[in-house]
């Protein structure tokens, strides 16, 4: 029983990441019709903000310590993070210390931008064109984003730790009365958790209840009744592709404690992120969020060791099991709707 | 007994009865034309002869086979043949390589795998082709990728390419639909020709009365998904419950 | 020739041409300059690769260039082709050719699986699962069938599959007489052996391996142009241009695309099977996503759908990827030595970016603008630069005429 509490909790997380980013990949592809390759880019761009804000806030000066002296009597360089000579010791060591919460702020404006960029600049133009070279283009632009990335930031993976309070793991099996360190959780990956839900909440509620929210669903369901009513639906659909970037933008930032950013995590996210999309149903904005989840808590499932001793290897490939299973006997996925990308 | 035996047809989409009770029979080589107001039911019934859609009630015979749960190239190969509302040609090869993969068809089969014939040896493929584009006057056009075509004679090529494999039932969704009044003139001259000159059933689902009374040699009346009334031409124009139902909103008739 | 008409024909020698004369080609400067270092191209496995690409991409343009099918997992069939190879020398005998056909044998039976999965779906859904379905190969290359330590390791996970000294073949010994590994051949004729030629100032290399390679990439492009002239081919367009009419013209498309797949799935089994008998070493990365999106890339650089557009496209592709992977700070500085030095040091400090370990940013920017501007490719740019030549010479003929 505790292993499987473990289990679920330990898919949360990534299962959280798959959700954010298939939730993104089904927005844009529900309103544009577009396949984003790109996608997993934007996932990985995000987490490189939260890189770059705790690059910037250690940023330093460095002075020189006349009462200490180095291994080589020399006097000892100290470098101070301008954060801190400005705002005081303590709160600059804070603000470093909090730099990937704080990324969320400074990563909405930047994902935001380049989602608007890339739909204006690009993607616009492949409207008409056919779904390969649409896939074609948004694929070349995630290599160009992930080698524009390695070219700055280096191929290795780059620690971005979370704040120190989130530092610890919290021993869940002591409250559900199982022993102690039965059930240990990572601080981190419970906000990761919680944080996901919230952004997730968001999109729902802004689609539910905002009229703009309602004249977008309107233009996935029918684009063109809803072209013809007068509605200027390319603007929302530029707006909306921002907001899908920032949502995949937010799951990277808060990802990079729990994996060091590296410059082809986006394209690992991906693929997986397309098999959830699949499994979910094309177009399907709840399925992508319920496939997201019960594939991520399936794959933890399946790297347990009494699992793997029985099929071995299954963690690697189950998630992909299932969705040759499910395509196969449920074509249109677990809620996709009929006539979508369909001939 | 007719070539087509359509017998108690029912067909519902969610809340909506789009087909109820439809018998229908049609003759061998003879033109039968469905007409109908909008939302009357016609395209989704002459779905349901071509494995596009499946009734619900009913059964549908062709030549005392029942076509129901077939794929379309089953059904195809049966000897139906199907033209669109919007001319459906292969658009991106040429208007002699659009004649040859029905006669293709025809002669091989519903799939066949010949990747290292050459075109070279396929003469008589070839030649038919040929033959069928003189005989409707496109000739001239073999190497014109088709795409570039005008609406009218993508039409003329789309019946050409039904034709080209001798069904024994034509079914024809609406062929004058956008049509300036010079092509549905020329589409009507063809039509009437391949009425005279081969052995062949026609199908017609039409919208445009002059068109219907010009072809057809029996008429259904579809209202609101059930047969209203089939009878000869003549007898459809002074019908009063067809004019009641239909008629009054053309005039011109 | 050989059932071609005059245009392809021509098509097939020129190439035939250039593939045997390559290593004249590719070494137009002489030995040990400056730039024959840069540009000279014409060393044995630069070659190898250039037409064992070419091989895998002219299977994929059958599919994808006939039918519009985009297949994003082609590399797991040159995996997969190059795994088997690799075992057909472990076990069999070190002759190329036995396993070069279980190569397509294999790689064949596993597009038909996945093709048959995959094509229950089309469009967008066909290249997400073909991407699936590839990455799951590669996920179990790399885990469970490479963990030296279980009992079915077929592939030796991240070191690779390769010879060793205890291989008990059924022909041919384990260990050559002075004790070192046997070499690949065909019938005695090491795929590795060399003749050099020296000219000059010049030096060209004629590899065995090479030769053996063009010859198949030969054989393999005249198959595809038949098939692209066949009726199953007119048949494959038919599919890419309309399947509904495919449909209700008694055409049964499924099998048509799966043939296609099947077909261009062997083709890159071959060319895997070809990349071991080169240098029999196999490894999973060859199977990884990004492998079958470089396919991708190589199809479109060249020109989906044209016959020549996959040699091409390939030959560039890693042309391209020799050079730009050679250039580094100190050869931007030299080529760039007329500049101011401000200036100078400006562009080195912007190009450096886009050359040596750079390369792929700049393979990148190129795919994306090929798909922009050039839909078909550096064929479609070569055909549109022709006529713009051939209609500035028509037109200078007219405005010629009136003043004769």
């Amino acid at each position: 029983m505790d292993a499987i509490i473990l289990q679920i909790l330990n898919g949360l997380d990534k299962g959280s990441a798959y959700a954010l980013i298939a939730l993104g990949l089904t927005l844009i592809f529900g309103t544009l019709g577009v396949v984003n390759f790109a996608h997993g880019a934007l996932f990985m761009i995000g987490a490189f903000c939260a890189v770059t804000l705790k690059k910037i806030l250690t940023l330093s000066y460095i002075t020189e310590d006349p009462t200490q002296t180095d291994f080589l009597g020399k006097p000892l360089k100290v470098a101070t993070p301008y954060v801190q000579s400005w705002f005081g010791e303590s709160t600059g060591a804070a603000l470093i210390d909090w730099a990937v919460p704080l990324a969320i702020l400074f990563s909405i404006p930047i994902m935001i931008g380049i989602g608007f960029i890339m739909e204006r600049g690009l993607i616009k133009h492949f409207y008409k064109r056919p779904h390969a070279d649409q896939i074609l283009v948004t694929f070349g632009l995630a290599i160009v984003l992930q080698e524009l990335i390695k070219t700055f930031y280096g191929a290795n993976p780059i620690p971005t730790p979370a704040p120190e309070v989130f530092r610890g793991s919290y021993d869940f099996g002591v409250i559900l009365g199982f022993e102690a360190n039965a059930i240990i959780y990572p601080y981190w990956r419970m906000v990761y958790f919680a944080f996901s839900a919230v952004i997730i909440g968001a999109v729902f509620a802004f689609l539910q209840f905002t009229t703009f929210g309602m004249v977008v669903r309107a233009g996935m369901a029918d684009r063109e009744t809803v072209g013809l009513l007068g509605i200027n639906i390319d603007k929302r659909f530029t707006i909306m592709f921002g907001i899908a970037a920032a949502v995949a933008g937010l799951a990277g930032v808060m990802y990079a404690p729990i994996n060091s950013p590296n410059y082809h995590m986006g394209m690992d996210f991906l693929v997986l992120s397309f098999v959830v999309v699949v499994v979910g149903g094309m177009g399907s904005l709840p399925g992508a969020v319920l496939a997201g989840f019960m594939l991520g808590i399936l794959e933890a499932f399946a790297s347990m060791n009494q699992i793997k001793a029985i099929i071995p290897g299954i963690d690697q490939i189950i998630i992909y099991l299932v969705a040759i299973i499910i395509i196969l006997t449920r074509p249109r996925g677990l809620m996709g709707k009929k006539g979508v990308m369909e001939e | 007994m007719g070539i087509l035996e359509v017998k108690n047809v029912g067909k519902r989409f969610g809340g909506l009865q789009a087909l109820s009770n439809v018998e229908l029979s049609v003759k061998e080589n003879t033109c039968h034309a469905i007409i109908g107001p909008n939302g009357a039911g016609k395209s989704t019934l002459l779905n349901c002869f071509v494995g596009k859609l499946m009734p619900d009630t009913g059964s549908v015979m062709f030549d005392g086979q029942s076509v129901l749960g077939r794929t379309p190239y089953e059904i195809n190969q049966m000897g139906i043949s199907r033209v669109f509302q919007t001319p459906e040609i292969f658009g991106d090869l040429n208007v002699l390589e659009n004649m040859m993969i029905p006669i293709f068809a025809k002669r091989d089969g519903a799939f066949r795998m010949h990747a290292f014939e050459n075109m070279l040896d396929e003469r008589d493929v070839v030649e038919k082709a040929e033959h069928m584009l003189e005989e409707m006057g496109m000739a001239d056009a073999r190497n014109d990728h088709a795409a570039s075509m005008s609406r009218g004679n993508k039409r003329r090529l789309e019946i050409a390419m039904c034709l080209s494999q001798d069904p024994r039932l034509l079914l024809l969704d609406e062929p004058t639909a956008g049509m300036a009044r010079a092509d549905t003139n020329n589409t009507i001259d063809l039509l009437k020709q391949i009425k005279e000159e081969r052995d062949i059933t026609i199908a017609i689902i039409e919208h445009d009365m002059h068109v219907v009374f010009s072809l057809a040699d029996r008429i259904t009346v579809l209202a609101q998904g059930t047969p209203l009334v089939e009878d000869d031409p003549e007898n459809i124009k002074g019908h009063p419950k067809v004019r009641e139902a239909y008629l009054g909103e053309t005039q011109a008739v | 020739m050989l059932g071609l008409n005059k245009k392809d024909t021509t098509l097939f020698w020129i190439v035939a041409a250039m593939s045997l004369l390559a290593p004249f080609i590719l070494n137009p400067f002489p030995e040990g300059s400056s730039l024959a270092q840069m540009f000279n191209a014409g060393y044995p496995d630069l070659m190898q690769r250039f037409v064992i690409f070419g091989i895998l991409v002219i299977g994929f343009n059958i599919l994808f260039g006939l039918t519009g099918y985009l297949s994003f997992g082609h590399a797991a069939f040159l995996g997969i082709g190059s795994y088997s190879a690799v075992w057909m020398f472990k076990l069999v005998g070190m002759n190329v050719i036995p396993a070069i056909l279980l190569a397509m044998i294999v790689s064949g039976v596993f597009a038909l699986l996945i093709g048959y999965v995959s094509l229950r779906r089309s469009g967008i859904y066909f290249s997400i699962l073909t991407l699936a379905i590839a990455q799951m190969c590669y996920n179990l290359a790399y885990s469970v069938l490479g963990n030296p330590a279980s009992s079915y390791n077929l592939t030796n996970g991240e070191t690779g599959l390769q010879l060793s000294l205890d291989d008990a073949r059924i022909f041919g010994e384990s260990v050559t007489a002075d004790g070192a590994l046997p070499v690949t051949n065909f019938f005695g004729l090491a795929m590795r052996s060399s003749y050099k030629m020296d000219v000059g100032g010049w030096l060209f290399t004629f590899n065995a391996g090479y030769y053996f390679s063009a010859i198949i990439m030969l054989i393999s492009f005249y198959v595809s142009i038949r098939i692209f002239r066949s009726p199953f081919g007119m048949m494959l367009r038919a599919v890419k241009s309309n399947q509904q009419r495919m449909n209700y013209t008694g055409l049964n498309t499924r099998p048509y695309i799966l043939a296609a797949f099947v077909i261009s799935g062997i083709y890159a089994g071959l060319a895997g099977g070809l990349l071991s008998s080169m240098d029999p070493l196999a490894g999973a990365e060859r199977m990884h996503w990004t492998a079958s999106g470089e396919i991708v890339i190589m199809a479109i650089l060249g020109g989906v759908g044209t016959l020549v557009g996959p040699v091409i496209g390939a030959g560039f592709n890693e042309y391209f990827k020799n050079i730009l992977s050679k250039i580094n700070d100190s050869v931007l500085h030299d080529w760039l030595a007329f500049m101011p030095d401000g200036i100078e040091n400006l562009m080195v400090g912007f190009l450096h970016y886009f050359v040596g370990k750079g390369w792929h940013l700049t393979l990148g920017i190129m795919f994306m603008l090929v798909i922009i501007f050039l839909p078909g490719g550096l064929v479609e740019g070569g055909q549109r630069i022709a006529k713009k030549f051939g209609r500035k010479k028509k037109s200078d003929e007219t405005s010629t005429t009136p003043a004769e």
